[in-house]
């Protein structure tokens, strides 16, 4: 087995088992601090139902985000669905036989990479454009949409300019799934393209990508406006009425 | 010490997002809390040695306590899309007033001290040092942020600013950097029953003066009760409704609501005060014990009804934290809770706003109106940012919105709404609240106050709109001081239940 191969299983298994780890951290964290006071943004949703329905605008539509500036949301949007697809698109190389809605969505995932890195690069682009938004970026926040941008267009090489061995890259995956290494192809973009993949998994729990889990636990979106039907009190609150 | 001398801003066509200007507002600084103000409040005075490890133990321990700052420092990509909301950064174009900025004065410590790629990778994700000029930043921009959540609305992930700035200042007190204005009020309430400080003789000579005058006025005898035991109704307002122009002039209101509609009703002296200020320092058991002041006033008088006057921080503590503190409201199994609720009317909602109930008297018929009476005014409506975007009335989400539209509608004939891009949840704080109302922050609250005023002057413009109806104490104080230095006569501001009552029918 090649040094290279070496490298990149072992990257992937250490990537998976942080992401996973660090994010199952998170999750655990977020959900096991209180919220101590009702403050959804008003208006509300009075019911835990309405709460689904107004999350899921936020997470689908990006509902607040287009209120408050379209440029943001059309690049924003644009990236993130790309990305979705994308991602969905890849299924392919992790299962045998490849499930059926995998295929259908196949010719779309591939032209969906390119309103991915539009998008990306629209927020680039705002970053160094817009005085307000350069003033608040931090070189970490640059140095993201250029790694998401160069993930974005070392597979567009593959998929439209120079074709990787993709047989021999799933023969490699789903190898590593097995807990059986096979060789990783040697093609400089692909490696390219997996090592910027394997980083951002790694930064993924430690860096502003919580944003992902993040939103579903503001409680600014996901609490129900009926604080004077239901009392809502948080343990170590609750404490402080014993004392009455 | 004078206020520094300042430039009141133009007023343009539209509100207009400025080229931004570094430090502009780095001189605003509110006074420092003394140490008599401090030791009351159990808060050191001054900094120790070890402030910065006080510091950072105590934003650990609120970082363990609300979920709110823990997600919000996590989750924020630094998109931009609150950079021109707050009204403070459109009239100061100081970046530090844009909200991620003044979140990331938090944020960069937070980033250095309790997340790992900070720790690492200081300069990377833009992390830094807590340091005596980081705190400084934090005291003065901390206390340019009226806590309003305009932001939090256009937050794709709903970061709501507020929180940040309640964690700083708690913080801040905790180590001895607290505001002398909300920590003295925060004294009076306590030690007195109300924020002006006004004792319960002073209060109950004033309500008197106030029967006399409506009396002289109309010729009814309108009661001002106070401390009635067994009254049907509790009503806690802000004081400034006791001695403030033009807030009396919607307790008289309130007085002749009840007296048409033939409400018992009482004031209390130990609860003479709906402001809670224990909000904007963000500390719980301080807004707690402000808060069971109320519990305790209506176990006292064994009211059925407790009916909130116009305040708008005031209504969210009530509305979305009185049962949360104090067991105001329905829905609890725990004793402490069901002691007051059993005692409560559950045909009502409690607490219920002063907007809902005269509402609801005027669309049953209970009490008259006569609209024409109002109409020399042409009347607008500020949505207070507490009401709009902390709170609700009614059943129907959104019920803060209309009901006091309704109400007002109802009480005058000529009405017009600002731009739909300052109203509802979208409108711009006075800029006075969320403890900056103090002499010593006038200019911040000058220039926050643009975004409004420029709505305001276009329907005073386009429509001729001489009166601006609000339901908020602050609100209420802050025009009445602002609006003059934009050229606008300060009567032109004004309570909702000012207008009910010119129209209201007595008998």
């Amino acid at each position: 087995m090649s040094t290279v191969t070496i490298i990149y299983a072992g990257l992937f298994y250490i990537a998976t088992l942080l992401l996973v780890a660090g994010l199952a951290y998170k999750i655990f964290d977020y959900s096991r601090t209180p919220a101590p006071l009702k403050i959804p943004t008003t208006p509300a949703p009075t019911t835990q139902t309405g709460v689904v329905y107004r999350m899921a605008k936020e997470v689908v539509l990006f509902e607040s985000l287009f209120k408050s500036n379209k440029w943001i949301w059309v690049f924003g949007w644009m990236f993130h669905f790309g990305l979705l697809l994308v991602l969905l698109r890849h299924l392919r190389y992790f299962t045998e036989p490849v499930w059926f809605w995998v295929n259908i969505i196949q010719p779309f995932g591939k032209y969906a990479s390119f309103m991915m890195v539009i998008g990306l690069a629209g927020l680039l682009a705002r970053r160094f454009l817009v005085d307000r938004v350069r003033y608040i970026s931090t070189p970490s926040d640059y140095l993201m949409l250029v790694l998401l941008i160069v993930i974005g267009l070392s597979g567009i090489m593959m998929t439209f300019v120079a074709h990787t061995d993709i047989v021999a890259l799933k023969t490699f995956f789903i190898g590593l799934m097995n807990f059986d290494v096979q060789p990783v192809p040697q093609d400089p973009i692909l490696l390219v393209h997996l090592a910027l993949v394997a980083l951002l998994m790694l930064i993924f729990p430690i860096s502003k990508l919580l944003h992902a889990p993040g939103v579903f636990f503001s409680p600014t979106r996901n609490q129900a406006d009926n604080p004077r039907e239901h009392r809502h009190v948080a343990a170590w609150a609750a404490k402080l009425d014993q004392k009455n | 010490m004078a206020a520094a001398e300042f430039d009141i801003p133009e007023i343009k066509d539209y509100i207009e997002v400025p080229k931004l200007r570094e430090g502009v507002m780095a001189h605003a600084k509110t006074f420092i809390a003394p140490q008599a103000v401090q030791d009351f409040m159990g808060y050191p005075h001054e900094l120790a040695d070890n402030w910065k490890e006080s510091a950072l133990e105590k934003m650990g321990d609120l970082l363990g306590k609300y979920r709110s700052l823990k997600v919000f420092l996590d989750a924020c990509v630094h998109c931009g899309a609150c950079t021109d909301k707050c009204h403070y950064y459109l009239g100061t174009s100081d970046p530090k007033n844009m909200p991620v900025a003044r979140q990331d004065l938090m944020r960069q410590v937070y980033r250095r001290y309790f997340t790992t790629a900070g720790k690492l990778f200081p300069k990377l994700v833009g992390a830094k040092d807590l340091t005596k000029d980081v705190l400084d930043d934090w005291y003065n921009y901390y206390h340019q942020c009226s806590e309003c959540r305009r932001c939090s609305v256009f937050c794709p992930y709903g970061i709501d600013t507020a929180e940040i700035t309640m964690a700083g200042r708690e913080i801040l007190n905790h180590i001895g950097m607290g505001q002398k204005y909300s920590n003295e009020i925060l004294g009076k309430v306590q030690k007195i029953g109300n924020n002006l400080g006004l004792p319960g003789p002073a209060l109950l000579d004033t309500l008197e003066g106030l029967e006399e005058d409506i009396e002289a006025d109309t010729g009814v005898a309108v009661k001002m009760p106070i401390d009635v035991k067994g009254a049907e109704v509790l009503l806690v307002t802000p004081s400034a409704d006791f001695f403030s122009e033009p807030h009396v002039e919607s307790l008289i209101g309130y007085a002749k609501v009840f007296h048409a509609a033939g409400t018992s009703w009482t004031l209390s002296t130990h609860a003479s005060e709906a402001g809670n200020f224990g909000l904007f320092n963000g500390n719980y058991e301080t807004m707690r014990k402000v808060a069971m002041r109320i519990r305790d006033a209506a176990l006292e008088l064994g009211v059925k009804r407790i009916v909130v006057g116009e305040c708008g921080h005031a209504w969210r503590v009530a509305y979305s934290f009185w049962n949360t503190l104090t067991g105001i409201g329905y829905g609890a199994d725990d004793p402490f809770s069901i002691e007051l609720q059993k005692q409560l009317d559950p045909n009502y909602p409690q607490p219920q706003h002063i907007c809902e109930l005269t509402n609801d008297l005027i669309k049953s018929g209970k009490i008259k109106v006569d609209p024409s009476l109002n109409d020399d005014l042409i009347v607008t409506y500020h949505d207070s940012c507490n009401v709009a975007r902390a709170s609700r009335m009614g059943t129907e989400p959104g019920g803060q919105f209309t009901i006091p539209r309704e109400l007002i509608k109802s009480v005058v004939n000529n009405f017009h709404n600002m731009a739909d891009d300052t109203i509802y949840e979208s409108t711009f704080c006075c800029g006075g609240g969320g403890g900056l109302l103090t002499d010593d922050l006038m200019e911040v609250r000058v220039k926050g106050a643009l975004p409004r005023v420029t709505a305001l002057n276009n329907v005073v413009k386009e429509h001729q709109v001489n009166f601006m109806a609000t339901i908020c104490a602050i609100c209420k104080a802050q025009f009445t001081k602002v609006l003059p230095k934009y050229g606008f006569d300060m009567s032109m501001v004004g309570g909702v239940h000012q207008l009910v009552s010119k129209a209201i029918k007595l008998d």
